[in-house]
């Protein structure tokens, strides 16, 4: 944690409230002006009030945490303002209703050192993210922030920078993984001037949101990194392209840009050695594709932004045909790291291959959702039963989707798989930038499948038939599969449509689309054929293959389903068993959810038949005892 | 195929407007993309006229400007409504039944997404994702995101903000 700064040497405190995105969609904002509010209402000496950057555990948010003692707060909201102040800030009495809650023991756990979802991430990308304020170059400089940069200025040469990153084994953390330090190497010896130096910040999966919290919760890692890459490949000016989607991004390296070229980090003859570097933001424009490299600089240069064959490679003939560099967001962040503890350090973390941590985004069907960094090698099963704090409301696990579009969805039986580049790309997934979503019983694969085939196939760039023409078809196949209209040779098609699609496209944006289609495939081929072959959605998710029903022994007759049904599909009265006209419903599961649950008439099948009378009849079912 | 609108700009708003953007830059045309952008904030769209002075301005094609405009899907050549609403589709929001969401917008806006309510009052889109996957499924009224939606609380947020007006 941030060092608590006394200037009297008396006993202060701090209450740090988190504002990343996830928060302040939470009042973060309006929070903090409260607090600060109260504390000058009470006069209370030595309370500070100030914000961060992302904690990564969104799920509770907003977060907050008052330090030195280390209490974490969760899902505060500015009614809490008033008791923290007084109880804490001013009494010493922490908030314990506030305490985040374990989902498992349901215990409250009262210091941010104890919750599980911490104490078993091991912070390096993210170190200072949630710990010091992004908007002051201080506090990062007070954690020992541009001492690398110096480091390598004034102790050593290019080479040996570049040797030092090669031996740490950092690998590109944008999804790829090929080796940081031979990417440096290549600019460093390419013939021609100026080199360009570029920060891929266009993090356009859906379900990551790493890229955006790191820049967001301590920019000037990034930058540094990034002024290290550049003393490292001898390049002048640099880029940072950023998803014009993250504003508080944007804002918050701009800023920390200014703060850096005051400092003279950045500019002309950085820390008065004769190397100099600018750097500039360029901000997207929304379009997933500028993802890929080439298409990333030529929407820098002002182009469409598609991509091109390589080679040449970047570092041959990159932006405006100089030699270039593209690192990832997160690699860049590593750098300062590594320069500071050293490659031996770093490379005793992870595996053998995939070295150091890796970031996930780790969302959906999951108690704790938010931002997790854990070494590399760490298997599944620990990121999401324990980290993550497991499968809300007793649902089971299905399957768990790493990589986003491009990436694949791995079952049950791979929940003790270690978590690296090789064994994911083995199991037909890959590592891609870090999203992590898990799946529960009640997701359909196929149409997760046919959700990320929309996705790639409305972000194709349209250059090349296979990518443009191939993902329609296989969408197109995979929504009719949907539609209960699958044909017995559409798993074959789709098959060899995904290896013609994956062999034939330009960039990785098509080579790897038909991912998810193959790994559902591969695991979960029994799915597609009851779709196809039964008629029969067992998630029960695909509405043309559904069913409610309401159960005339079960059915009160109170009259709620008919009142909320949307499109009036029910029929009924009072103390008459409702009936669902199938013609007339739209399967949006209102009835079931509105069903009182000490009824719980309302049935939910696919491909099942149900024994309900055509008309409402009077109500045979017995009243429900209550027990109160 | 552009929808050409014709709105109550006069050829001198449209210039006035632009000198000031163009201001910023030097007629480099690596400048089109910031360029575009910042015309869009002026106008909430790009019309027509303002592309042309842009090709003007940079010596490159209209068609040029035309083929940038509609790859990225942040230009719009149509007019907006007043508050834009995105619905993010991102994979979180998707399992978590951002689906339901959009179509109870859809209802009670009485549009789809992609267009603008009659009165020019919303535009609704869909968003890949926006990078607050804790919160799915999440949309955002005019960049202020609203977590852990439901079709209840559609009603509630876009309810809320008619009164603001």
């Amino acid at each position: 944690m941030t060092e608590v700064k006394s200037n009297n040497g008396n006993k202060q405190r701090t209450i740090y409230i988190c504002q990343g995105t996830g928060c302040v969609s939470g009042k973060a904002f309006e929070i903090t002006e409260a607090l600060k509010k109260a504390v000058a209402e009470q006069g209370l000496q030595g309370v500070n009030t100030d914000f961060t950057g992302c904690h990564g555990f969104c799920e509770q948010g907003p977060v907050a945490i008052v330090e030195p003692e280390g209490i974490f707060y969760a899902c505060v909201t500015v009614a809490d303002v008033p008791e923290i102040v007084d109880s804490h800030l001013r009494d010493g009495k922490p908030v314990e209703r506030l305490f985040y809650k374990d989902p498992v023991s349901g215990e409250a756990i009262p210091h941010h050192k104890d919750i599980k979802f911490y104490n078993m991430q091991q912070r390096i990308i993210l170190r200072n993210c949630g710990r010091l304020n992004p908007e002051r170059i201080e506090d990062y400089m007070a954690t020992g922030g541009y001492e690398s940069l110096k480091k390598c200025l004034k102790e050593m040469t290019p080479e040996q920078v570049i040797e030092e990153v090669k031996r740490s084994g950092l690998r590109g953390r944008g999804g790829a993984g090929f080796p940081t330090g031979m990417k440096w190497e290549f600019l460093r010896n390419a013939v021609g001037e100026p080199k360009y130096m570029i920060c891929n910040a266009d993090e356009g999966d859906p379900g990551a949101f790493m890229d955006r919290s790191t820049m967001e919760g301590d920019p000037h890692t990034v930058l540094e990194g990034m002024i290290i890459a550049a003393y490292a490949t001898g390049s002048s000016e640099g880029y940072i392209y950023i998803r014009a989607e993250y504003p508080l991004a944007v804002k918050r390296v701009r800023l920390a840009i200014q703060q850096s070229e005051e400092k003279g980090f950045l500019g002309d003859n950085i820390m008065d050695s004769d190397f100099s570097f600018q750097l500039h933001v360029k901000e997207g424009a929304g379009a997933f594709v500028c993802g890929e490299e080439t298409a990333l600089m030529a929407s820098i240069e002002g182009k469409r932004g598609m991509p091109r064959s390589r080679p040449p490679f970047p570092a041959t003939s990159g932006l405006w045909g100089k030699p270039s560099n593209i690192n990832n967001v997160k690699s860049l962040a590593t750098v300062p790291v590594i320069i500071a503890r050293g490659a031996d350090w770093y490379s005793s973390i992870g595996t053998e291959k995939s070295k150091g941590t890796c970031v996930f985004a780790l969302t959906g069907k999951i108690a704790n959702s938010g931002l997790i960094e854990v070494p590399m090698g760490i298997p599944l099963r620990e990121i999401i039963y324990e980290i993550g704090g497991g499968i809300p409301g007793n649902k089971n696990f299905k399957a768990v989707q790493t990589g986003g579009p491009s990436g694949g969805c791995l079952p049950e039986s791979y929940l003790d798989q270690s978590v690296d580049y090789e064994s994911l790309a083995a199991a037909g997934s890959m590592m891609g930038s870090g999203g992590m979503v898990v799946l529960d019983e009640e997701t359909c694969m196929i149409d997760i499948a046919r959700y990320f085939l929309s996705f790639t196939q409305a972000e194709s760039c349209g250059k090349c038939v296979p990518c443009r023409v191939g993902t329609k078809q296989m969408l197109d196949i995979l929504e009719r599969i949907c539609r209960g209209e699958g044909r017995h040779e559409d798993i074959d098609l789709l098959q060899e449509l995904g290896k013609q699609i994956t062999a034939g496209s330009l960039c990785q944006l098509g080579q790897t689309a038909p991912n998810p289609v193959l790994t559902t495939l591969r695991y979960f081929r029994d799915e597609y054929e009851a779709h196809i072959n039964e008629n029969r959605c067992p998630a029960l998710f695909c509405a043309n293959l559904i069913s409610f029903y309401i159960l005339p022994d079960k059915c009160q007759g109170c009259g709620i389903c008919l009142r909320n049904c949307p499109t009036e599909a029910i029929v009924g009265d009072k103390r008459m068993v409702h009936v669902i006209n199938q013609e007339k419903c739209v399967k949006c599961g209102t009835c079931l959810e509105v069903c009182p649950e000490r009824f719980s008439a309302v049935v939910k099948v696919s491909a099942e038949e149900v024994d309900v009378p055509s008309e409402p009849i009077p109500v045979t079912a017995e009243k429900p005892q209550t027990s109160t | 195929m552009i929808a050409l609108v014709t709105d109550n700009l006069t050829k001198a708003d449209i210039q006035d407007k632009l000198n000031d953007v163009f201001s910023h830059y030097h007629g480099d045309k690596q400048e089109l993309i910031p360029i575009l952008q910042e015309t869009q904030e002026q106008f909430r769209y790009l019309p027509a006229a303002a592309m042309r002075e842009i090709a003007r301005f940079l010596r490159i094609p209209e068609s040029t400007i035309y083929g940038v405009s509609t790859f990225y899907a942040q230009f719009k050549l149509t007019p907006l409504g007043k508050k834009i609403i995105r619905v993010c589709r991102g994979t979180a929001c998707h399992v978590r039944g951002a689906g339901k969401v959009l179509t109870e917008i859809e209802k009670q806006l009485d549009i789809k997404a992609g267009q603008t309510t009659d009165d020019l009052e919303y535009t609704l889109e869909t968003v890949a994702c926006i990078g607050a996957c804790a919160l799915a499924p999440t949309m955002t009224i005019e960049g202020e995101t609203y977590g852990k939606m439901t079709t209840k609380k559609v009603a509630e947020v876009l309810g809320d903000r008619s009164k603001v007006e």
